[in-house]
């Protein structure tokens, strides 16, 4: 008997069980079910929510493999840098290492384990608890969380942020499809808020860098948005090229604009994100931008101010550091807290881009906001569907007024169609 | 209970769960959220709450059949602002810095919906004594909360509990601060008062199924 056939048998055994939406979990995981629909005709489409999450899954895999060695190679140049060894990337020679990988292996793959396992128990716990069966929706926040952390991160800390985020961003809406925040981002803003000396500051984003703070030995983690929020663009020596294919400090995942960008137009060709949202948040961002640059040119901030250094940033280099790439192909295109209606789409993305650079600039602790943002605009996406929707129904109600209707039972006919716009 | 009548200790045994003013009635919610970062300002609260509902129940009773229903309200309003002036100027005298803690939220008892509305739907139809008992009662029922909100955000926000390092010193890391454990930055923050509220208001409905409102 083959594996499938034992896994079917087992199902049938558990049926009924309290733990049977634990098992059906694992088991429909590995094999389609045995299943078919008995009654009524239905048309089914191959590209249900397990397979619509594995893609965006598979849009992450570059991005993970990339920040592994990431993770090794900032270490070891920020070793570098505070011995004054010059250092040149090169992606054979020092970037594709097994020394880099191992950082990797030993400081990025427990935070994906713990991320999931916590996030998985939570999910089981009350799929039994409901006796529902075990959503899918864990599957994408599991692999964004530790994407989206600073690496130091410390174990306990990330699971006690995942369990709040999927009891309290998820679970008591009603679980996935139901929830008004983005889970992810919602275990990263309860990290910020709740432990701020681990999520910003010169320390965090490079590995060691806490342990050797105050040593000897001691380097610098800082970011571009740190250097430049305290007007040291000078002495960063990151190039434009650096900032694109991302060899540079930061959470773990966001670095590589290049890799995200793969993977935002592999999610837009496999029709799993919308485009909409992503072109219309860089175009926000980039107005933001590009007002900042204008502020600045016509004199009104000067050298002095404290603001200086992010708003003379040109305006496009914006969307090549920082979360702002990330945050905008993984994060705002979540089918279920994003806007539904197309026309929405555009004001949503529109203003997490224009939001986003907006925070960055202005938050006196913290020179990043993509997070926020994008939170803030997932509370008031439902306020922009209503208004395109109520838009839409005052453009058909017109239409109606204005169209000429037959003599014949005219008054039933028009009280009809209204019934069916409103 | 030998003292009270079976229906006059549902006066205050009621408030303390199955209708707490907080969590039921779901009044007095921006107190609940602004003091109770330390379990001390809530206790302090708690007190300063029952004196007030208290005698302003007993006074609001004495007066209900002279007070003419029109201006109801504003003698309601004379009575509580007299009650917590006293509340304030005590506290100022006798805990200074306390009182610095609590800032303008004792003065703002005044606006505290379970005081009013406690006048306004028992005090006006009731004698002083079931007035006093029912004030006492939602009183309790108020500051259990509170404490309970206090105890939590305190515990886990600062470390401490009425001001002693019951996990140990953070500075010099011992206790629990020597295996890495840090304070929740977020439990010092209202917003995370108000999820407190939300799980106990959750805890306590999915005890007691009947508290769930249909929709």
């Amino acid at each position: 008997m083959s594996l499938k056939n034992k896994l079917h048998n087992l199902k049938e055994e558990y049926k009924g069980k309290k733990m049977a939406p634990a098992f059906n979990a694992i088991h429909t995981f590995l094999y389609a079910p045995n299943e078919t629909t008995h009654s009524g005709s239905h048309v089914r489409g191959a590209d249900d929510l397990k397979r619509t999450m594995n893609t965006v899954i598979m849009a992450l895999i570059p991005v993970l493999l990339f920040s592994m060695f990431n993770a090794g190679y900032q270490h070891f140049a920020a070793i570098d840098a505070a011995n004054g060894v010059v250092r040149e990337v090169s992606v054979f020679g020092n970037f594709l290492t097994w020394e880099n990988f191992w950082i990797g292996i030993i400081k990025v793959l427990p935070l994906v384990v713990v991320s999931y396992g916590v996030g998985l128990i939570v999910e089981f716990i009350f799929a039994v608890i409901k006796g529902h069966e075990v959503e899918e929706g864990y599957l994408v926040t599991g692999m964004l969380v530790p994407l989206i952390v600073p690496i130091d991160t410390p174990l306990w800390m990330l699971s006690i942020a995942v369990i709040f985020g999927v009891v309290i961003g998820k679970e008591v809406f009603g679980g996935t499809g139901m929830n008004i925040l983005n889970p992810a981002l919602t275990i990263r803003a309860f990290l910020f808020f709740a432990y701020p000396t681990w999520m910003s500051g010169d320390k965090v984003w490079v590995y060691d860098a806490v342990n050797l703070a105050g040593t000897p030995d001691a380097i610098s983690g800082e970011t571009i948005l740190g250097y430049l929020a305290q007007n040291k663009a000078a002495e960063m020596t990151y190039s434009i090229s650096d900032m694109f294919f991302g060899f540079i400090p930061g959470s773990v995942g966001e670095t590589s604009t290049f890799l995200i960008l793969l993977g935002g137009l592999f999610l837009i060709f496999s029709k799993i994100a919308s485009w909409r949202i992503m072109l219309s948040a860089v175009l926000g961002a980039l107005v933001m931008g590009l007002m900042f640059n204008g502020v600045v040119s016509s004199g009104w901030i000067g050298e002095t101010s404290k603001f200086y250094g992010l708003m003379s940033f040109t305006f496009w280099k914006h969307l090549i550091v920082g979360g702002l790439a990330f945050g905008i192909v993984y994060m705002a295109t979540d089918p279920v807290t994003g806007s539904q209606t197309n026309k929405g789409k555009w004001f949503y993305g529109f203003f997490i881009g224009f939001i986003s650079v907006m925070i960055r600039v202005f938050n006196p602790a913290y020179p990043e906001g993509v997070f926020l943002a994008i939170l803030l605009m997932n509370v008031f996406a439902p306020t922009i569907d209503h208004y395109v929707i109520r838009g839409n129904v005052k453009k058909r109600l017109k239409r109606l007024k204005n169209a000429t209707i037959l003599p014949n039972d005219s008054a039933s006919k028009s009280e009809k169609l209204k019934a069916e716009t409103v | 209970m030998g003292l009270l009548s079976k229906k006059d200790s549902g006066l205050i045994l009621d408030p303390l769960a199955d209708n707490n003013p907080i969590t039921i009635q779901v009044l007095g919610i921006c107190s609940a959220l602004a003091i109770t970062a330390e379990l001390k300002a809530s206790i302090v609260m708690a007190v300063s709450v029952m004196f007030v509902l208290g005698m302003g129940n007993v006074v609001i009773s004495l007066m209900r059949n002279i007070i003419p229903s029109k201006i109801r309200i504003i003698v309601q309003l004379v009575v509580v602002a007299a009650l917590v002036i006293i509340v304030d100027q005590v506290l100022k005298a006798f805990a200074y810095e306390l009182s610095k803690t609590l800032s303008v939220f004792v003065g703002l008892i005044i606006t505290n919906c379970i005081i009013m509305g406690r006048f306004e739907a028992f005090a006006l139809a009731n004698g002083p004594w079931r007035s006093f008992l029912d004030g006492i009662g939602n009183s309790l029922g108020y500051g259990l909360i509170l404490i309970i909100i206090g105890f939590f955000r305190e515990l886990l926000g600062s470390g401490t509990l009425l001001g002693f390092k019951v996990l140990g010193d953070p500075i010099a890391k011992t206790g629990l601060y020597a295996l890495g454990y840090e304070n929740n930055g977020f439990m010092l923050l209202s917003p995370m008062a108000l999820i407190v509220v939300g799980i106990i208001i959750w805890v306590q409905r999915s005890r007691n199924p009947a508290l769930v409102e249909e929709n």
